[in-house]
């Protein structure tokens, strides 16, 4: 058996700027994680991190309104407040731990568009902003030593009396079931995009810690808010980053035109990102897409800048389609990319389960509302990773020693032993494809009453061949795929909160779009939805809603 | 364009559990999208055929690294290797996993190998003063300049193929070495001149490669290790660190070229020792003797090549040209 103080769960950026926040203070931490934590998926993150600089002629009050408009005014503004002030500090800490981000003449750090925002405050490293950052947080944490459970999957949250206190996992390398005992437990475990088929998201996507949390009783809030990035690369659906538009390019349909005009006159290609990938859906389902996908254009741009500013787009492009973005332009279409939704919390990252923390994308706190911003994700996970790891460590502070209750690990042996015992049954793939596309079908970029319910009555096809599926390997050693069944489990839980979300808001709101109301309903909906966990209803769960938290900025129409 | 491709693999698997540590081969065949990566052929055959086939992937868009595996011999990132690239003709393509590391299972290695590198270089800034406000005052262009050694994403490609590394496990390695680059190079850190004689003088430091290429033809991000560990050379030099083998051994190349017009290989064997060096010249002793007697040692004076003026001349014209 393992103990630590503070135990996170994931090695991203929100996972290891808590831990070296946690290490700081010189408690004793271990992060656990499926994969090694730079291969984490904030790898993916490539245009840039927000800041408002005070020094540069910005306010906090400024990015904090283009925050709050681009959630469509569902983000509470607390949370917003928070994160927009202390987004400055954040990103220079960063600068200061190593992180080479681009600089101007004056050999200060140098900034680009972003989508939403008429001031240029997003800062970046090429287009590998999110690798850069992860590296430099993995090199801080070489330097302070910290404990890493690599390969290590986390199968069931530990809560007793009411309290979570650690976690069950499997060594992947061993095969070996273990409890790791914690004071305080930081769901730092990513999003859930493989939930939707396609998706921009790594495989590894899966919404495990969403759905540990969910099962321990916390409720999953504003599921429903599912963000479709308007430029994926056609048919691979790989991230093209909002940079290229941020640095100039044009989306064209069929007929050469810069359709963006007739939606957002004022901000172009630079709205916010539901908005774009409407006009981008709607110019496809009217004919005048190009085999399903409207195009990005950066022939104006320049090779040099190209290459020297966007360089992994272009190297993308070549290796994924063979076309130089220099001399053609890239067939995109809008793609599941990111979760608004999430384990509610509060600005502490603290969750109702006492013990339990969460931050970065599985947890909504929520700054992005029904609609995130741009280089608004690396700055939540920053943020509220540092504020989750500063809150656990006073929590800790009146937490007992640790129990020597094992009844979890036995019952976890026992129900992965059952899973591995199971005969010929269907492959776990054929399940997730089928409730991954029934999701995108049903919850998309456009979503009525009819599409909900078809993803509703899929879910429920889905979960009911849950107890049929087998695992095919029946050794201990890297055994992937009785991994793979456990997410399918985890992610049948998140599928199941988006749905039940999506299907309790009667109206239109960011990237909740329902094409039968299309209307934003601030009078009975400025609320959010939350999703708890509930065997004795029909669906496996019950909804209830709690009030937006307003502060200084009454909702106005959305226009762009 | 067809509907599917066939693409044929013939894979290396191994499994720790059966009894010794079994390798075999094993062939899958599979049809899909003709645009398809090795990756998802791979992927394909685990979801379809044979859910025990163990290897690691995460983003599919060469960015986390995970998928490092080698292709016909050699590594690639297996999520940016198109099959019509390898198997234009529909060839079988032979699939295992990364060399020079230990195998976990099938495809899959063990990050022992490739992480004790890089721990090695003390891969974080060592800055000589923190800022209290603000950030650290340096130049885009010096800040671009590491952008080649950040592309690294820690893939592994280059110490699987590493031909040193396959002699000596206790080579710091091509990716190790271009991390220790990223740092000597950052203006920002304050101890360029420790981190390049720590790595100068140390046992499988920088001077421990061969200058294969290897590793430049392999990386899949275009790091170029190879190239990072020449300009490590260099600064080392620059920086006074002349008391090493590896450096008397390009100073001595570089004599007897200019000298002769050809490689004096005695005097270099030699010359790279240090003529004080009496351990190392006594090791040098029985490889001298061997090479004798199958009448394979260099002469003892060397010949001069007929040439050897137009070789100076060409020296005199590089480095006045540097100049």
């Amino acid at each position: 058996m393992y103990e630590h103080d503070v135990l996170i769960i994931g090695g991203g950026l929100a996972g290891l700027r808590a831990a070296v926040e946690v290490t700081r203070a010189g408690a004793d931490v271990a992060v656990i994680s499926k994969v090694h934590p730079v291969r984490s998926h904030s790898n993916a993150a490539q245009g840039g991190i927000n800041a408002p600089l005070t020094d540069r002629g910005d306010d906090w009050e400024g990015h904090a309104y283009d925050t709050i408009k681009g959630s469509d005014f569902l983000a509470d503004q607390d949370a917003v407040e928070i994160m927009s002030s202390e987004a400055g500090e954040a990103v220079l800490e960063l600068e200061r731990m190593g992180v080479i981000f681009s600089r101007g003449e004056d050999g200060k750090l140098g900034t680009r568009a972003f989508g939403g925002q008429k001031v240029a405050r997003t800062f970046f490293v090429g287009a590998i902003t999110g690798s850069a950052i992860l590296h430099v947080l993995f090199e801080q944490s070489l330097k302070l030593g910290l404990n890493v459970y690599e390969e290590w999957f986390v199968t069931k949250l530990i809560i007793e009396d009411g309290a979570c206190r650690g976690v069950v996992a499997i060594d992947l390398k061993t095969g070996d079931v273990h409890t790791i005992k914690a004071k305080a437990v930081i769901m730092a475990a990513g999003g859930a995009g493989r939930v939707f088929e396609p998706s921009t998201n790594a495989l590894i996507c899966t919404g495990d810690g969403l759905s540990l949390a969910y099962q321990a009783g916390v409720p999953l809030m504003d599921m429903e808010m599912i963000q479709y990035h308007p430029t994926t690369l056609a048919r691979t659906g790989i991230l093209m980053s909002e940079a290229a538009r941020g640095e100039g390019a044009y989306l064209l349909n069929s007929e050469g035109e810069r359709f963006m005009e007739k939606t957002a006159p004022d901000y172009m290609e630079l709205a916010s990102r539901d908005v774009v990938s409407r006009a981008e859906q709607t110019e496809i389902d009217e004919g005048r897409g190009i085999d399903g996908n409207v195009l990005l254009d950066l022939r104006h741009l320049g090779r040099e800048f190209i290459e020297q500013r966007l360089g992994y787009l272009q190297e993308v492009s070549i290796e994924f389609l063979g076309i130089d973005m220099a001399k053609q332009p890239v067939p995109i279409q809008p793609g599941m990319h990111y979760i608004m939704g999430g384990i509610k919390t509060d600005v502490d990252g603290a969750t109702i389960v006492p013990g339990l923390y969460a931050a970065g994308e599985c947890a909504n706190v929520s700054v992005h509302g029904a609609n995130r911003l741009g280089a608004n994700s690396l700055l939540d996970t920053v943020v509220f990773g540092r504020r989750a790891a500063t809150h656990a460590l006073e929590y800790i502070k009146n937490v007992g020693a640790h129990s020597e209750a094992e009844e979890d690990i036995a019952s976890e042996k026992a129900r992965l032993q059952a899973l591995l015992d199971r005969q010929k049954g269907e492959r776990v793939a054929t399940i997730r494809n089928d409730m991954a596309r029934g999701m995108t079908k049903g919850i998309g970029v456009f979503r009525d009453q009819a599409s909900m319910e078809g993803a509703l009555e899929n879910l429920a096809n889905v979960k009911s061949r849950l107890s049929g599926f087998s695992i095919e390997n029946k050794g201990k050693v890297f055994n992937t795929d009785l991994m793979f069944g456990l997410e399918l489990q985890f992610m049948v839980d998140c599928a199941e909160a988006v749905v039940a979300g999506a299907l309790t808001r009667k109206e239109s709101r960011g990237a909740h779009f329902r094409t039968d109301i299309t209307e934003r309903d601030d009078e009975n909906w400025l609320k959010h939805t939350l999703v708890y966990k509930d065997e004795t209803q029909e669906h496996g769960n019950r909804v209830e809603t709690s009030d937006v938290t307003i502060t200084q900025w009454e909702p106005v129409k959305r226009v762009y | 364009m067809p509907e599917t491709m066939n693409v044929k693999l013939k894979v290396k698997r191994f499994d720790p559990a059966d009894s010794g540590g079994k390798t075999w081969w094993q062939e899958y065949e599979v049809d899909i999208h003709p645009d398809s990566t090795v990756l998802d052929s791979l992927i394909h055959v685990r979801e379809q055929d044979d859910g025990t086939l163990a290897l690691r992937c995460a983003c599919r868009a060469s960015i986390c690294g995970s998928c490092g595996m080698k292709v016909n011999g050699n590594a690639k990132l297996v999520c940016k290797t198109r099959v019509v690239d390898v198997a234009p003709n529909g060839e079988q393509l032979t699939i295992e996993p990364m060399g020079n590391q230990h195998v976990v299972r099938d495809l899959v290695v063990s990050l022992d190998t490739f992480f004790s590198q890089i721990k090695r270089v003390e891969p974080f800034l060592k800055p000589s003063y923190v800022p209290e406000q603000g950030e650290y005052t340096a130049s885009n262009e010096s800040m671009e300049n590491l952008l080649t050694a950040m592309n690294c994403i820690m893939c592994g490609c280059c110490v699987s193929d590493c031909t040193v590394l396959e002699v000596d496990a206790n080579f710091i390695g091509p990716a190790a070495l271009a991390k220790a680059w990223r740092f000597t190079e950052d203006p920002r850190d304050s101890q360029r001149n420790e981190r390049l004689k720590s790595l100068n003088d140390e046992d499988g430091g920088m001077w421990d490669c061969t200058r294969c290429m290897k590793c430049v033809e392999v990386c899949p991000k275009g790091v170029a290790p190879m190239d990072r560990i020449m300009e490590l050379r260099e600064a080392a030099i620059e920086a006074g660190n002349t008391n090493t083998s590896g450096y008397r051994h390009t100073e001595s190349f570089y004599k007897s070229v200019k000298k002769n017009g050809r490689l004096d290989e005695t005097r270099l064997a030699i010359d790279s020792a240090g003529w004080t060096n009496i351990p190392r010249l006594l090791d040098l002793a029985p490889i001298g003797i061997a090479a004798m007697r199958k009448g394979k040692l260099p002469p003892l004076i060397p010949h001069k090549s007929e040439d050897h003026t137009r070789v100076k001349e060409l020296y005199e014209s590089v480095e006045g040209e540097s100049k």
